[in-house]
């Protein structure tokens, strides 16, 4: 057992995976010799050289294309991107090659594409991003996005074995805030299945990401009034865990679908969609959205901290819908 | 281990470049027949007159080389072991076609020890890139293993182009990219695409080898590719190759083309590749008329075969396509899954 933060869950699973399995590799800017932005990747060049740890051109496409390159030959690439709203630079070869390669001639293309997502961190429109609902309309892709260390490690180990695209989203505000005990050695966490964060009877949040604390938070205050919170971490958003979103759904009959990215066309809707249309009779109120206002994630903190959801506006939703 | 300097290339070799560039205008001319018929689903994209620049190229690679051709690089599919059938099959939307009626045309590829073919996609551009990963992979394991790409007079405008040869340079990534100059992306000429259209000082600027061939010319084609690829091998970086050429048919056959200047075909039609080497191989004694007679009538047996068996081939399950978007679960149908359950639940109500 070691206390990690998440970001060195992260680091820890990727290395482990580099040291157990030579066709794992990374590839990306300032990876290397700096260590990645956020320092992710620190040390790595040193222990497993310049082969297997590539600095490579400010070129978001060409990392994701050259990472496509080498799972198709066999390897099992790992490509950051320094911050995850540049993965907008790299649309295409996601959308276009990885995601539809399998189907269309049986070319599996096993890549990780991770970075930091998210904001409370003050960076502003482009450094701030949750780009998941862009993808979640991808078939062939595979989207994650961990609340905690134990699942950074464990979904990050999962990611790199599995064989087909997935997207590891990084939430940055969680990287160096939060830690967790972590057992030593192998965590596997599956893709594709959502983890009860919290038991309640009243209300359910569905959630992920940096926005599984705040829920926490917000439930846990609600406690305190006699409110018990369900609260799902999705972990993975596509494929999404159907079955666990409906079964807490169907307990509880209310449920408020809580995310960072913002409104309109986000994984809200979906999530919304799948209650409405599976577990209809269960309902005992309307579905909540929370969510940013469909603007650009701003940088000013009086604005971005007015754009976040946090456990005041997420209990003030609780407490309504509670008296629904 | 790379192929012999063209000048010590045997009557053999010679004589395959031939069958290889008369297979490539023989099946296009059989699907030009299919399409009118209207068994062609899609369009069809004719390689007329461009034979040389694919088959001379492919042909210096060598066993466990990685190639990724475009829609009118068909002929670099049978240099490297790809069948008429799997194409005509792919054009006519059949079930036995190598992706099963979920793509079109020369958009399927392979994985294989001998060479593979990674599959194209209609994104021009990004598989520079994604060879360059493919060979970079290959060194990883310690193989001189080499890629062969072709990008079109418009495909170097993308922005995909840049970023994979840039990567490509900066890695002295075992990559050649043949820049196939045929004048036209659809109908934008090339001084429509670029200010400067000597695609060779594209070379000079990202910092590999560059060189221009007369892509009309299948032995030139194949030897400064061969040298190309030799240098790749060596680990000496990339080569640009920008291969003089004509496409002498709109870019699908539902285009007109009318766009291009009469003369501008007249002149190219007087170079035309396989006419022209159809000369050389006489007028050299590597092979009499006679023989590239019987080349020509084995050819159409052969694809008298193939087209049976693809026109045979039936059209694709309608619900064999919800499998493989992913390794581990298949697609559910899209019947609302509401509409059974609550079948399902009519009795009991």
């Amino acid at each position: 057992m070691a206390i990690l933060t998440y970001l060195e869950a992260i680091r820890l699973a990727m290395l482990e995976e580099m040291e157990k399995d030579e066709r794992v590799f990374v590839l990306g800017e300032d990876v290397g010799a700096y260590g990645g932005a956020f320092r992710v990747t620190a040390g790595f060049l040193e222990k497993f050289g310049e082969t297997r740890v590539i600095d490579t051109p400010i070129s978001e496409s060409a990392i994701v294309g050259a990472a496509i390159g080498a799972a198709l030959m066999g390897m099992r690439p790992i490509a950051e991107m320094q911050f995850i709203d540049f993965i907008a630079l790299a649309f295409n070869q996601l959308v276009n090659y990885a995601a539809k390669s399998r189907y269309r001639w049986g070319g599996g293309v096993p890549i990780v594409v991770r970075g930091p997502a998210g904001g409370g961190v003050r960076g502003g429109p482009f450094h701030s991003q949750n780009p998941e609902a862009y993808f979640m309309n991808v078939p062939g892709l595979k989207i994650v996005a961990p609340a905690t260390p134990l699942d950074a490690k464990g979904l990050m180990t999962a990611a790199i074995r599995d064989p087909d695209p997935v997207i590891y989203l990084e939430h940055k505000f969680l990287y160096r805030r939060i830690k967790q005990e972590v057992p030593d050695g192998e965590v596997v966490t599956p893709l594709g299945k959502a983890r009860l964060a919290r038991e309640g009877r009243h209300l359910s949040i569905v959630t992920y990401a940096a926005m599984l604390h705040v829920a926490l938070d917000a439930a846990q205050k609600a406690a305190a009034d006699g409110i018990e919170v369900e609260v799902l971490d999705l972990r993975t958003l596509l494929p999404l865990d159907e079955e666990a979103i409906l079964a807490t759904a169907a307990k509880t009959g209310k449920v408020i679908v809580l995310h960072e990215a913002t409104r309109t066309g986000g994984p809200g809707g979906e999530i919304a969609a799948l209650i409405a249309e599976r577990a209809f009779e269960s309902l005992d109120a309307p579905i909540v959205r929370m969510a940013p206002p469909d603007t650009p994630v701003p940088y000013a903190p009086s604005l971005e901290d007015f754009f976040l959801p946090n456990a005041e506006k997420v209990g003030k939703a609780i407490r309504a819908l509670y008296e629904y | 281990m790379n192929k012999p300097p063209v000048e010590q290339l045997s009557r053999t070799q010679r004589v395959e470049l031939y069958h290889s560039m008369k297979l490539n205008r023989m099946v296009e001319e059989r699907l030009t027949k299919l399409y009118r018929q209207g068994k062609v689903v899609g369009g069809l994209y004719r390689s007329l007159g461009q034979e040389a620049c694919t088959v001379g190229a492919a042909y210096a690679l060598e066993r466990g080389d990685i190639f990724a051709p475009m829609i009118r690089n068909l002929g670099a599919l049978f240099v490297r072991g790809g069948k008429p059938r799997d194409v005509l099959a792919q054009y006519m939307a059949k079930a036995a076609g190598p992706t099963r009626g979920r793509d079109l045309n020369v958009h399927y590829g392979w994985l294989s020890e001998e060479g593979s073919m990674p599959s194209l996609i209609s994104m021009l551009g990004d598989m520079v890139s994604i060879l360059t990963g493919a060979v970079l992979a290959e060194r990883m394991k310690g193989r001189r293993t080499v890629a062969l790409n072709w990008i079109g007079d418009g495909g170097t405008s993308t922005g995909a182009f840049h970023e994979g040869l840039n990567l490509a340079c900066v890695q002295k990534a075992p990559l050649v990219l043949i820049v196939e100059n045929n004048k036209y992306a659809y109908s934008t000429p090339t001084a429509r695409q670029t200010a400067n259209t000597r695609f060779v000082d594209r070379a000079v600027a990202y910092g590999c080898f560059g060189e221009q061939v007369d892509g009309n010319d299948v032995l030139a084609v194949y030897e400064v590719t061969r040298r190309a690829i030799a240098r790749a091998r060596n680990g000496e970086g990339p080569t640009l190759i920008e291969a003089d050429t004509m496409r002498m048919r709109g870019h699908a056959e539902h285009d007109d083309m009318k766009y291009v200047p009469r003369e501008l075909l007249e002149e190219w039609a007087r170079k035309d590749p396989i006419e022209r080497y159809e000369r050389y191989l006489i007028e050299s004694g590597v092979a009499a008329q006679s023989d590239l007679d019987a080349i020509g009538a084995m050819i159409n047996r052969q694809l008298e075969a193939e087209v049976a068996f693809a026109e045979q081939s039936p059209p694709p399950a309608p619900e064999s396509g919800m499998s493989d978007v992913y390794a581990d679960h298949p697609i559910q149908p899209p019947t609302p899954p509401l509409v059974v359950e609550w079948e399902a639940r009519r009795g009991r109500r």
